[in-house]
């Protein structure tokens, strides 16, 4: 029988972490981040989790030695955020280049300067080229699931690719929500141990990690673009089947909420999509056509998806705690790219909220669909890109 | 065989023949470094008192010492003169290619 | 009897690589591979080793290897060694091959982390003085008054101005379970104590002094002959830390002539007599305080 903790989502991802056995995990501690590293610093301890533990001296070197573990053919496990994560950047591309299948949790933070230690997503969004699949929890119980299936999907051959599970600093990261623990033999049958393909080996000497010219760097690119795209069936075959064993499912990489005959849909990741979701029902109430598209998966990029969800809509608002100054909110860029595949392409805005951690709340989404709404209904909106709820002129 | 020979490489024609990402078999040598050698090393077998010090100092490796006279294997020595230099006896000597 | 020419294995592990005629890193590898043998990881930063060994297709390593980030030689090392470990691989040695810029000044930082960790790794420092694959740029371990790229030697300036960062001392002073310096110039030295080093159960580091040929300005030929010549002179030293203590191996009542070893290299051709006078109390000063406080044999 499962068992049903009260935990925060911190919590959840170390525990999902210990249920996948990893067995190397290196990790440097970060606010927000910390509790997952204490905790299975503890498990590792109480010998619940076998497991060699590397207390390593920098993100850098967190990063680096998960990937010396991973070209050796070990499951390692880390975790950061923020200027951790930037940190490591270098590693990043060094892992999804290396096609190791290392899985990270990421706990969103702000980003320096200004300096501040709270929830927005612009750590993670800056490193959407590092070739990494990149999930984005909404609750702890989804975190800790994701955790898992960032196993399958990172190991299937066919994948063989680093995975980053997002989950908001503080708003996921410390607040305690009832969480449902998966039996382990039932996650050991779902993610079994395989040996990597491409580890460094003592009876067959393999050199990993090396040099590419131009006679052959274009191709291991294409390689690595096909395998991430690959990913996103990955992940909904990895949810339908985790859906049959723990009896959860979450959908693929998007998840659409009261869309169907939307006039006016939100896109937005992680856990303001709760919100969003009780602000769809109250304007549903009201008799307004809206809705939610929440992104799970920003890597691979659900391109047909989003198009196919958002069909018939009329004004689309990416909601997102991410700027990509000068420019506009990078989610909203991906989305707006995707839609320029559509055969009507919805008018649509960028709403650039929560940055340094302030709270979205359901009135600010509410005014978001507002504007939404005025503009499917025939009124032209601006500005294109709307920070929410300025405390300034 | 004190050392892996050049392989025959094919480069990959379909994606499939490619490996995982950036890997390859170790000591999987393709070609061969002999076209910068100015000067090649000739022994004299019979100065040479096998002490084994042009084999050890060799960057390349390329004296093997298995054999009762010492080899060089000039598909890989690039003349850089270690061995005609730290040989006590003298029993090196560099001679241009274009003369040997 | 120690390991030796006649001894060491025939077998070459490190073969067919594309480095300069009279490499001294390469040889470096080269010596310290037939001691550790095929079962074994080596783990290369981006420098000239990895540059002349890891190209697609070609693979000069003959045991399983890969290249790690320039800042991260000791900790990719670390993550193989508890990957292996966790794997339940026995009998093998994870070493790392990274040059004076990438131990002294850019890997520093994650050498400290493993040996304090105490990871079961061997670290090799190739000393060849600068920054070699990019051009010859100045590093922490560039003596004084050699003249790089980036340490022009004209009328203000000597070359480089600072002396050799004292990496092994710093690596020492994490009480590591073994330490030591090397030459090219004296490598049955160099066998011995990487054979120390892998008998270690713990982080060990091995300090090689390498020559580079094309950064110093000196014939291919003369990569051993000077390597010699900068310890005779006292311009390098071989040494071991090990059971706490230093040990100085070798303790030459007089040294060579300094300019037997400088006037051979382009490098130090600038010099005038009172930058010699300053290398060589930069010379004398360290050689006091290890003749002071270490063991001498």
């Amino acid at each position: 029988m499962s068992e049903k903790m009260f935990i925060c989502g911190d919590e959840a991802v170390a525990l999902g972490a210990k249920l996948a056995r990893p067995q190397v995990i290196a990790a440097y501690p970060i606010t927000p981040q910390t509790i997952v590293v204490e905790r299975l610093s503890d498990y590792v301890e109480d010998g619940s989790l076998d497991a060699q533990y590397l207390h390593v001296e920098s993100e850098h070197s967190a990063i680096t030695a998960s990937i010396g573990a991973a070209s050796v053919g070990a499951r390692t496990f880390t975790a950061t955020s923020s200027q951790g994560l930037l940190y490591m950047a270098e590693g990043l591309y060094y892992a999804s280049g290396g096609r190791l299948p290392i899985v990270m949790m990421d706990a969103n933070r702000s980003l320096a300067l200004p300096w501040n230690i709270y929830g927005d997503q612009r750590d993670s969004l800056s490193q959407l080229e590092a070739g990494w699949i990149q999930l984005y929890a909404e609750d702890a119980q989804e975190a800790l699931d994701l955790t898992i299936q960032a196993y399958k999907i990172a190991e299937d051959p066919e994948v063989m690719l680093p995975v980053m599970v997002c989950l908001d600093g503080f708003v996921l990261t410390h607040t305690y929500e009832v969480v449902e623990i998966p039996e382990q033999d039932k996650v050991d049958a779902f993610i079994p141990y395989q040996k990597y393909a491409n580890r460094m080996d003592l009876e067959h000497p393999m050199s990993n990690c090396v040099t590419a010219g131009p006679d052959y760097n274009m191709e291991l690119h294409y390689q690595q673009h096909l395998a991430t795209i690959k990913a996103g069936e990955k992940l909904e075959a990895a949810d339908k089947e985790y859906g049959k064993l723990f009896g959860r499912t979450y959908g693929g990489m998007i998840e659409t909420y009261r869309t169907e005959d939307a006039d006016a849909v939100i896109v937005t990741l992680g856990s303001v999509a709760g919100t969003t979701r009780c602000v769809v029902d109250k304007m549903r109430d009201e008799g307004k056509k809206v809705g939610l598209l929440r992104i799970r998966c920003m890597r691979p990029f659900p391109v047909q998806e989003i198009v196919d969800a958002l069909k018939g809509v009329k004004a689309v608002g990416v909601l997102e705690k991410d700027v990509d100054h000068g420019f506009e909110g990078v989610v909203y860029t991906n989305v707006n790219s995707a839609l320029m595949r559509a055969a009507d392409k919805p008018a649509t805005f960028s709403f650039i909220a929560g940055l340094g951690g302030r709270s979205i709340l359901k009135s600010d989404i509410e005014n978001c669909f507002a504007k939404l709404l005025r503009q499917a209904a025939g009124t032209p909106q601006s500005p294109t890109v709307e920070f929410v709820k300025l405390g300034c002129e | 065989m004190n050392k892996p020979l050049p392989v025959e490489f094919v480069p990959p024609k379909k994606l499939a023949d490619y490996p995982l990402g950036p890997c390859c078999p170790s000591a999987h040598i393709v070609g061969i470094n002999a076209g910068m050698r100015t000067f090649r090393p000739v022994i004299d077998h019979d100065k040479c008192v096998h002490c084994l010090r042009c084999f050890l100092v060799c960057p390349e490796g390329t004296i093997d010492k298995s054999e009762d006279q010492l080899q060089i294997d000039l598909n890989y020595c690039k003349g850089c003169g270690v061995c005609a230099h730290e040989c006590k006896v003298g029993a090196i000597t560099l001679v241009k290619e274009t003369e040997a | 009897m120690g390991l030796n020419a006649q001894n060491i294995t025939n077998e070459e592990l490190f073969y067919g690589h594309k480095a300069c005629g009279g490499c001294g890193a390469a040889l470096s590898i080269r010596l310290v591979m037939k001691v550790l043998g095929k079962r074994t990881f080596a783990i290369v930063p981006p420098n000239c080793m990895s540059t002349v060994a890891f190209i697609y297709p070609s693979m000069t390593f003959g045991c399983s290897g890969a290249i790690t980030t320039f800042a991260g030689t000791a900790a990719f090392e670390s993550g193989v060694e508890a990957g292996a470990k966790a794997l339940g691989l026995t009998d093998y040695t994870v070493v790392g091959f990274a040059g004076d810029g990438g131990t002294a000044d850019i890997g520093l930082q994650s050498l400290s982390g493993a040996i304090d960790r105490g990871d079961r790794i061997m670290y090799i420092c190739y000393d060849n003085e600068a920054y070699m694959n990019t051009g010859v740029q100045t590093s922490g371990l560039t003596p004084y008054g050699a003249k790089t790229t980036t340490s022009p030697a004209g009328d203000r300036l000597p070359g480089n101005t600072k002396p050799k960062k004292n990496v092994f001392e710093i690596v020492a002073a994490h009480d590591i379970p073994y330490a030591a310096t090397a030459s090219l110039g004296y490598p049955e030295d160099l066998l011995n104590k990487v054979a120390k080093a892998k008998a270690t159960d713990g982080p060990s580091y091995i300090h090689i002094f390498a020559p580079c040929p094309t950064g110093w300005g000196c014939a291919s030929e003369l990569t051993v002959d000077i390597a010699k010549k900068a310890v005779d002179s006292g311009l390098w030293y071989l040494a071991e830390y090990e059971n706490h203590e230093y040990t100085l191996n070798r303790n030459p009542k007089q040294f060579s002539d300094v300019r037997d070893y400088l006037k051979k290299q382009g490098r130090f051709a600038h010099l005038k007599d009172k930058d010699i006078e300053e290398i060589c109390s930069i010379r004398d000063a360290i050689w006091a305080q290890m003749r002071k406080h270490w063991n001498c044999k």
